[in-house]
């Protein structure tokens, strides 16, 4: 005799699943409307066509000796505008995040830090989120307008954005640690510069230049988006290319480029690794 | 690095305790830092190729920083920026800004919820839920997803301007692609460390694989990749803002079309409006992310 009830057949969430779901449509709808989202044109015969004669010039892929040494060259570059941008970005970033680092205030140490150094210190962080928080292709965009065309703008672009973004990211590191030993240092007299180097930077030491590794793959990255507004490089070839429909450059330097992405990636991987 | 560099001096001091009076090991000198350069090392030989990459850098660039640097630069860049000013704020146009950063919005909302969806529906493949699963479709899946995340935003949609002409469609579904590709990694990554637990019993009383994966994996990560998700979608309203820098809607496009035609009152509204837009949604992530962990 079973006097227990047989478990329900179905789900007895299913309504609210369901209410979600309907929920979900109808907010998506009017978003829907506004990016003219209308997958049926990439079917239309005319669409097609193009794509289809697009896709068709692919293979074979570009090689010609020639244009294989021009992708050689502009990736050489595409590399080497990240570097330098990734320098100057260095050199821009150090000097703000050591302004804006609040452990090595000499004046926090008795109570409140004074209120001209405080103010300092936020103007500082103010500059690097106002540095960091335009977007680099912008920064490209004005630059390309004032040097003009190639791969100064591109360096310019990625030093003002990454400046910013490494620098608060540096401080934000700074500051995250355990402040104990340069609390000590600073409290015994040495210098705030002293204090730094044998208290704060063997602590981070390994966080920071695992940080700038990752950001300088990054950079390699966005030198590429760069390279579509006129910055110089593989993404300014494959910008040219793909105007002039020829399918067989774009597929060369699309697979040069994920190529040059991933080996990025490893380095990147295989020295924050060996970092710790 | 330099401090207290004698090269004179051993790089081995644990030669040196049979000399010593005291042969407590406490009594040994402190190591002296290493040598600046040696040929074992191997920081020294990548610090090296480090700065010789910089400097090739720099050299083959050939940086016009004399023209940058000039009076005549300084000047241009003086008068290109008071062209901004003033900012065109007559109603028609503002009416178009703000037309224009709902698209971005649109974009890289639709773009993030349809990369959601494709996104799960390749990291099932590029999973092993269980041991004793095969998963031959999990490698290919993986290298599928890796070509989707190593291509960019822009890059995609310069590609499928071609397929789906110019307009926030081509954006939209360039940030669908390259969000795919990210989403759906770190889908598979969440899906594989989710406990083994529950789906292992429901399969034990034989339920399919659909209802194990609906009734025991989904309800475990689905909070996971709901936070992964918000996180790409605030990435993408960056991401979209630039976008339309190579014709793909949004912001972006009427900033280069306003850029490209020197009307620089338009462009710094635009301009206003996109670094308005970027600071609201890191403002409001820093505050949302404050509020969850607090």
């Amino acid at each position: 005799m079973s006097t227990t009830l047989a478990p329900p057949r179905h789900d007895p969430a299913w309504s609210g699943r369901l209410f979600w779901l309907l929920a979900a449509l109808l907010l998506l709808w009017p978003l829907v409307v506004a990016t003219e989202f209308k997958p049926w044109t990439l079917l239309a015969p005319a669409n097609l066509k193009v794509t289809g004669q697009f896709l068709a010039t692919f293979l074979p892929p570009a090689h010609s000796a020639e244009f294989l040494g021009m992708v050689a060259r502009e990736t050489w570059r595409t590399v080497a505008i990240a570097t330098a941008g990734m320098v100057l970005a260095l050199l821009l970033a150090i000097p703000l995040a050591l302004l804006a680092v609040r452990v090595l205030s000499v004046s926090a140490l008795s109570g409140r830090m004074a209120l001209r150094s405080a103010w300092l210190r936020q103007l500082v962080r103010w500059l690097l989120i106002g540095l960091r928080s335009v977007p680099e292709l912008v920064w490209a965009l004005v630059f390309v307008r004032v040097v003009g065309l190639g791969p100064t703008a591109g360096v310019l672009a990625i030093a003002l954005t990454y400046g910013g973004m490494l620098g608060k990211v540096y401080a934000e590191i700074l500051e995250s640690g355990d402040a104990h030993a340069t609390e000590t240092l600073l409290r015994n007299g040495s210098s705030r510069l002293q204090a730094l180097f044998y208290g704060l930077l063997p602590q981070n030491a390994g966080e920071l230049t695992s940080y700038t590794v990752y950001r300088w793959e990054c950079a390699i990255r966005s030198s590429v988006v760069l390279g579509f507004v006129g910055a110089g490089g593989l993404g300014q070839q494959m910008d040219n290319s793909m105007k002039m429909f020829n399918g067989a450059e774009v597929f060369t330097m699309l697979a040069v480029f994920v190529a040059l992405v991933a080996l990025a990636d490893q380095v990147s991987a295989g020295l924050r690794k060996a970092l710790g | 690095m330099s401090t207290g560099n004698r090269p004179g001096q051993g790089l081995q001091p644990s030669a040196q305790p049979s000399t010593l009076p005291s042969a407590l090991p406490s009594a040994l000198p402190p190591p002296l830092p290493p040598r600046l350069w040696s040929a074992h090392c191997r920081a020294c030989w990548f610090g090296l190729a480090l700065l010789l990459l910089v400097v090739a850098s720099f050299w083959s660039l050939n940086l016009q920083w004399a023209q940058f640097l000039s009076m005549e630069a300084a000047r241009s860049m003086g008068r290109f920026i008071a062209e901004f000013f003033p900012p065109d704020l007559s109603p028609g146009f503002l009416h178009k800004v703000a037309r224009g950063t709902w698209e971005t919005l649109a974009m890289s909302a639709l773009g993030t919820a349809l990369a959601a969806g494709a996104g799960l529906a390749l990291a099932l493949p590029a999973s092993r839920l269980h041991a004793a699963e095969t998963a031959w479709a999990r490698a290919p899946t993986r290298a599928l997803l890796n070509l989707l995340r190593a291509v960019p935003e822009l890059v995609w949609a310069g590609l499928l301007l071609i397929a789906a002409g110019l307009g926030p469609f081509a954006g939209t579904l360039a940030l669908a692609v390259h969000t795919t590709g990210v989403l759906g990694r770190l889908f598979a990554e969440t899906l594989e460390n989710a406990p083994p637990g529950p789906g292992a019993a429901l399969r034990a009383q034989g339920v399919g694989k659909g209802m194990v994966f609906l009734y025991a994996s989904l309800p475990q990560v689905l909070p996971q990749l709901l936070s992964y998700t918000l996180y790409r979608w605030e990435n993408n309203i960056r991401a979209a803002a630039v976008l339309g820098v190579v014709g793909a809607g949004g912001l972006g496009q009427m900033l280069s079309f306003h850029m490209g035609l020197f009307q620089m009152g338009k462009t710094a509204t635009v301009l206003g409006a996109m670094l308005l837009l970027v600071a609201l949604v890191d403002s409001l992530s820093y505050a949302s992310r404050r509020w969850l962990t607090r």
